[in-house]
């Protein structure tokens, strides 16, 4: 039942359930993301989409029911390899969660910090990335200098500057014209076919139509397929 | 470490004033407890000093014959913790007595007999000089049957001594509570550091910052703290004593008066309880309030 050897798949679900009280915010999850898939999970709001996110990188825990990351089986790893878990992922949430008393340097070179890199590593890389998503001449700025637009892009460069095997976006457009939702969507696919796996959670239809990958609904909780219905 | 130690000093500078609050409440403490130290550590020189002057005095009853005189020496030899044993005879302690009261001399004048007794002087060996060795001693002595009473200084240096107990023990209840308000001041100060950084520690963790690299950031600030509290203390505590000290000197000359300061080992010992102070107010802060 739970087939951890599946070489082809990075993510496992297995009967999923997260209530909140007596709120069931996802009912009977089950779910195989494939390494280097591109998937994107929609729905209405207050469908779970980031709930179901949080349950993947321990942001809280599951219910019920059984989670596999790259290996992990996260009901059973211990606080300590929680760090380590987090460090697969590249997060960009749905509210940046930028350190609003850090530079932009400094946030996104928190990450390669907190996994022990060393400090001239860290220089290069961060503002080799700073660069690609554009923002390189904003790099001593406080994240509140910024528009909604080059945070999220500060965000995108956090989430990828590690290096990790999954991104996972939050309503990564959620606030941005299609020009900078362009920008992001290519930066995504950037790391996309570089190898990296993908899960974005969206309701801007837009998106999902640009990057063509696959899509799954969910709905009061309920994962319904590649359907809204 | 290296970043730890950045991010440390940075925090300290960030948090500017509360870290000059902090590191001056550990500096007073540190001050207020060593200087007791400071004091109670000379008082007890002085005390071994006096102590070492202690002597008993035996009065020998009246009208015994002075060929007894060596045998009762000899018994007084006997006991165990004596030194040396002295005979002072009346005659001769009239004569200190008139040349310590030279200008009431006209009193003993008039005495036409000598009403002082004979007597010996004894001193005792090092370790027989505490109040109750000598008590000890001096009961032994008093037991002899050409005895007719003994008398030592101890009356008074025991007095003292409980003065000075009790002295002591003040000194060790307030070297706790300061040192529990100087941890309880640390832990309040990394409190509110943690405080104001919650969203960077939160985002820390979601980023996979390990324990490690979110707390050892803390516990390099409150150590470092710790540090300059206890050597700013210890310094201004010296600065005073020499000041103090160096104006006492010139008005006694007394080799009672050979204070010294506290010993390299001592204040080195303090400027680690205080790194301790700040190790412990870091690890209580964060065991409250940064749970995972
Ligand atoms: N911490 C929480 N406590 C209680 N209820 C919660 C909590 N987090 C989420 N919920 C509830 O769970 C449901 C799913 O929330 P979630 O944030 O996952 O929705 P979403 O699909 O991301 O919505 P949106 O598109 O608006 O971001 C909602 O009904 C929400 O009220
Ligand atoms: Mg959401």
């Amino acid at each position: 039942m739970i087939d951890g050897k599946d070489k082809s798949s990075i993510i496992q679900m297995f009967h999923v359930h997260k209530h909140y009280g007596s709120k069931k915010a996802l009912i009977d999850i089950n779910l195989n993301v494939s390494k280097n898939e591109f998937l994107f999970i929609s729905g209405p709001s207050g469908a779970g989409k980031s709930t179901l996110l949080r349950l993947l990188y321990l942001g809280e825990p599951v219910s019920e029911g059984q989670v596999l990351v790259d290996g992990m089986n996260l009901s059973r790893i211990s606080k300590k390899r929680i760090p380590f878990l987090r460090r697969k992922f590249g997060i960009i949430f749905q509210d940046y969660k930028l350190i609003s008393t850090k530079t932009v340097f400094d946030n996104v070179a928190l990450v390669l910090e907190a996994s022990g890199k060393k400090r001239k590593f860290i220089e290069k890389k961060v503002r080799s990335v700073l660069r690609t998503v554009g923002i390189e001449q904003r790099i001593n700025a406080p994240p509140h200098s910024l528009s909604g637009g080059e945070q999220q892009r500060v965000a995108v460069a956090r989430a990828v500057v590690g290096v990790p095997k999954i991104i996972l976006a939050d309503e990564p457009t959620g606030s941005l014209d299609s020009d900078s939702a362009d920008i992001i969507l290519n930066l995504l696919k950037g790391f996309h076919t570089h190898g990296g796996t993908v899960i974005v959670a969206t309701h801007d239809k837009e998106l999902i139509r640009k990057a063509g990958g696959r899509i799954l609904y969910l709905k009061q909780g309920r994962l319904l397929g590649p359907t809204p219905i | 470490m290296a970043t730890y130690y950045h991010r440390a000093v940075k925090d300290i500078k960030d948090n500017g004033f509360l870290s000059a609050v902090t590191i001056i409440t550990i500096a007073l403490s540190i001050l207020i407890v060593s200087a007791f130290a400071l004091f109670f550590t000379n008082a007890n020189n002085v005390m071994n000093h006096w102590e070492k002057g202690i002597r008993i005095m035996a009065y020998l009853k009246p009208g015994i014959s002075q060929k007894n005189f060596p045998d009762i020496k000899r018994k007084i030899q006997g006991i165990y913790g004596i030194q040396d044993v002295n005979f002072i005879s009346k005659e001769e302690a009239f004569k200190r007595l008139k040349e310590q009261m030279k200008r009431q001399s006209s009193i003993l004048m008039d005495l036409n007999e000598n009403p002082l007794p004979d007597a010996f002087e004894i001193s005792m060996i090092a370790s027989s000089q505490s109040g109750e060795k000598v008590e000890e001693i001096a009961t032994k002595i008093e037991s002899l049957p050409s005895i007719e009473d003994v008398e030592y200084g101890q009356k008074w240096l025991e007095r003292f001594t409980n003065i000075f107990d009790l002295f002591r023990l003040a000194g060790y209840a307030m070297g706790g509570i300061f040192f529990m308000a100087a941890v309880f001041i640390v832990a309040n100060t990394i409190r509110l550091v943690i405080y104001t950084r919650r969203e960077e520690i939160e985002i820390m963790r979601l980023v996979g910052a390990s324990e490690k690299f979110i707390r050892g950031p803390f516990y390099i600030e409150s150590i470092i703290q710790g540090t300059l509290g206890g050597i700013i203390g210890i310094a201004v505590l010296f600065i005073t004593f020499k000041l103090i000290s160096s104006n006492v000197e010139h008005s006694f000359k007394y080799e009672l008066l050979n204070i010294k300061f506290l010993s390299p080992e001592f204040y080195c010992g303090i400027i680690l309880c205080s790194m301790f102070v700040g190790w412990l107010g870091c690890y209580i802060s964060l065991k409250q309030f940064l749970k995972a």
